[in-house]
């Protein structure tokens, strides 16, 4: 089991000094999860935020074997190299546990990368594919994903005059990999640090497919303050906009369960992409996005009762 | 000394797969190339090779696998047509840059629309750009020699550049041909044990691949990647003789087809060229000077070796099985204009776009052609520069009179 003490003594994979903005909640999550790794691991990184601000050649922040190649390919790219890895096991060349990781955005998750991701799901490569969702296309300037919230303003969803925003509900990309029926899926939070890292270490420990998608606070891209980032992904877990599950070999389970569930504006409120929600005309979208997370809690506390 | 068989091209191609034994296949069906992935995943099914065959969602992953397992570190090839090759375009320029030399055996099939699933090269030419070494081939035979060969010039170390071997789909790719087969051990010998460098499982020394490259370094990048694609010209050489050695086979850059006297002409590559002997085998009987020259390298270019080739050529017709919609003639054809840009000696070259989406060029078509040129050596006076030959309809030429 992790402990907190021996997570912060192994040194970072993901080097300080790299680009990312104050308050990203990215890089966090990153050495949160690659700390819980029993084995070295290998890297492969989707384009986005993560892989550019990362890597500006001639620097590298990650103290682990990474690769970059495309957008849309990081659960390709990583299952090319995980074939590689038990062709030369097979072959005596190489012996040592290895931990294979991809990493991708949520545009290069939800959208671009889905077809490619569902692929190496199914074929069954072992490795984790860790989701950082900041509900945006934040590296190209903040345009909408399929997993931007219902309401939010981006660049390619702006609150208009006639069209207040995102009028589309997000993607449920939790559930359709736990579709995939793979050992293991988990919905996360760096702000629940020890849940994140226990999440972590049973991706790492099964023989086959694992998914972490972690909330990832975008200060720029959420319109909110760099010090609001942890305490934003604890309220979006508290309004259960983000609710802690797991699913193993298809058995839900809730990892937290709010006391008191709280209202959506707390979450909303201090972002500045969900503003406009807060004129009168648009009472009745409040409502809306309230009524949503009512109906999907209930619809996944029965799917962990099962 | 090998052993003659009867094998389609594709079964040729799976053949030479089983027997280069690479560590990883990633593929994804696509006509006219499925077969070859189908015999290779019986040989990986009966425990023939020692491969990991993934069987990928799609192409762009397929190449992306490839990409993958080839820094992991290790020998990876592939197999795909058409679409199949259009679809992976964004990651042959990847493959390319990062400088793995991935196999891609490529059966030439016409690129949609209209959907068409016979042979012509629009597809591998639509990546002549994307840094790949191009090898094409005539028949069976040579596509067999051709892989086995590009194992040898990717891997390199002062090219390590992606390979794409060339031959036509169906004409070659399904049409049983005899050809002679190196023995197991005389091709695991040849192409000897691959050394990866940084290979990303090296857990102790992490490498960091594709790192963001902005104007300070970029263009030093791109530019060390053509000098590979230069040095590559010389072990294609030395590749190309060596294999000679324990096959007896095999031409370099190109073939030559009675060239020494001949005043006219054909440049033609890929299976076409066989009809094309045949017709100079007749005409020839007939004391006619005709001519082929049959390219086998595309990329890297071989400019100035083809163009001594054609030095005391009067006339010359190129060939293409591909248009370059827009410009003055087909990919092949701006290829030769500038390899004989600024020549002395500059024989007339015209231009015909033949045989698109898998039709045929017929003994008679050819022979045409070489009246023409023939009429062309006499008079001096060429009527279209390029043009669609065999073709229904009001004819749209470039340069016509
Ligand atoms: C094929 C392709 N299309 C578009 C782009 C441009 N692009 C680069 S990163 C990116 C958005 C990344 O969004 P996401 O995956 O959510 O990661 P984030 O930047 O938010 O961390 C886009 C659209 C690209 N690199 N490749
Ligand atoms: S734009 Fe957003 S996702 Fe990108 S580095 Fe900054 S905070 Fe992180
Ligand atoms: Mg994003």
């Amino acid at each position: 089991m992790v402990k907190l003490k021996d997570l912060i003594q192994k040194k970072p994979i993901m080097e300080g000094g790299h680009r990312m903005c104050l308050g990203c909640g990215a890089p966090i999550l990153v050495n949160l999860i690659l700390r819980a790794s029993d084995a070295p691991v290998v890297l492969s990184n989707a384009t986005g935020c993560l892989e550019v601000a990362s890597t500006i050649f001639p620097y590298t922040a990650w103290n682990a074997p990474w690769i970059h190649s495309a957008f849309e390919n990081a659960a390709a790219t990583i299952s090319g190299i995980e074939s590689m890895y038990r062709a030369l096991k097979k072959k005596g060349k190489i012996d040592k546990k290895i931990n294979f990781v991809a990493f991708g955005g949520d545009g290069g998750t939800y959208d671009i990368g889905f077809q490619s991701l569902s692929g190496a799901l199914e074929r069954g490569h072992r490795f984790v594919y860790v989701c950082y969702d900041n509900g945006a296309y934040m590296n190209t300037g903040v345009q909408r994903s399929s997993a931007t919230p219902f309401g939010a303003a981006t660049t390619t969803s702006p609150a208009g005059v006639v069209i207040p925003g995102k009028l589309q509900k997000r993607k449920d990309l939790t559930k359709i990999v736990a579709a995939h029926n793979i050992p293991y899926v988990a919905q996360a939070s760096p702000h629940n640090w020890l849940d994140l890292a226990k999440k972590a270490e049973k991706a790492f420990s099964v023989d086959g497919p694992a998914f972490l998608n972690v909330i990832s606070p975008c200060p720029p891209g959420w319109k909110s303050e760099a010090k609001d980032t942890i305490g934003l992904c604890k309220i979006a877990v508290d309004t259960c906009f983000w609710p802690l599950y797991e699913v193993e070999n298809g058995k839900y389970t809730i990892n937290y369960k709010p006391k008191e569930k709280l209202p959506i504006e707390t979450w909303l409120k201090p972002q500045g992409r969900f503003r406009h929600l807060f004129k009168p005309e648009n009472a009745k979208l409040l409502k809306q996005i309230q009524e949503d997370i009512d109906k999907e809690w209930e619809s996944l506390q029965k799917l962990a009762a099962l | 000394m090998g052993k003659l068989v009867a094998l389609t091209g594709n079964i040729a191609l799976a053949t030479a797969m089983r027997q280069i034994n690479p560590d990883v296949c990633a593929a994804y069906p696509i006509t006219p190339s499925t077969q070859v992935i189908e015999q290779f995943s019986e040989y990986v099914a009966d425990g023939l090779v020692d491969t990991e065959l993934i069987a990928a969602e799609s192409e762009h992953s397929a190449m992306s696998a490839c990409i993958g397992a080839a820094a992991a570190g290790g020998r990876v090839m592939t197999a795909t047509s058409s679409q199949g090759l259009a679809y992976m375009w964004e990651m042959l320029y990847i493959a390319a840059g990062m400088r793995f030399p991935v196999i891609l055996a490529c059966v030439n099939r016409a690129l949609s629309a209209p959907i068409n699933i016979h042979g012509d090269h629009s597809d591998s030419m639509g990546a002549r750009d994307s840094g790949w070494i191009q090898i094409y081939a005539e028949n069976a035979q040579e596509a067999y020699d051709n892989l086995i060969q590009a194992v040898r010039i990717g891997e390199q170390m002062d090219v390590r550049l992606p390979v794409m071997c060339c031959m036509d789909g169906f004409t070659t790719s399904h049409a049983i041909d005899t050809l002679e087969l190196l023995d197991d051990k005389t091709v695991r010998d040849f192409i000897g044990e691959y050394k990866a460098t940084h290979p990303l499982l090296d857990v102790e020394h992490p490498v960091t691949y594709g790192a963001l490259d902005l104007q300070d370094y970029f263009m030093e990048h791109k530019r060390a990647q053509a000098e590979a694609m230069k040095n590559s010209r010389k072990v294609i050489v030395d590749i190309a003789k060596e294999y000679k050695k324990i096959s007896g086979r095999g031409s370099i850059y190109f073939e030559e087809y009675y060239m020494d006297d001949a005043e006219v002409v054909m440049v033609i590559m890929n299976s076409a060229a066989g009809t094309v002997k045949t017709v100079i085998d007749a005409m020839r009987a007939r004391g006619e000077k005709v001519g082929l020259l049959k390219p086998r390298i595309f990329r890297p270019f071989p400019y100035n070796e083809l163009a001594d080739a054609l030095s005391n050529v009067k006339a010359v017709a190129i060939m293409d099985r591909a248009d370059s919609v827009g410009a003055e003639g087909g990919p092949l054809f701006m290829e030769f204009k500038s390899a004989l840009y600024g020549r002395k000696n500059q024989p007339m070259m015209i231009n015909k776009i033949y045989g698109l989406g898998g039709r045929d060029l017929m003994l008679n078509d050819i022979e045409e052609i070489y009246k023409e040129l023939r009429e062309i050596k006499n008079t001096g006076k060429i009527k279209a520069l390029s043009e669609y030959i065999t073709v229904r309809g009001e004819e749209a030429a470039y340069g016509k009179a």
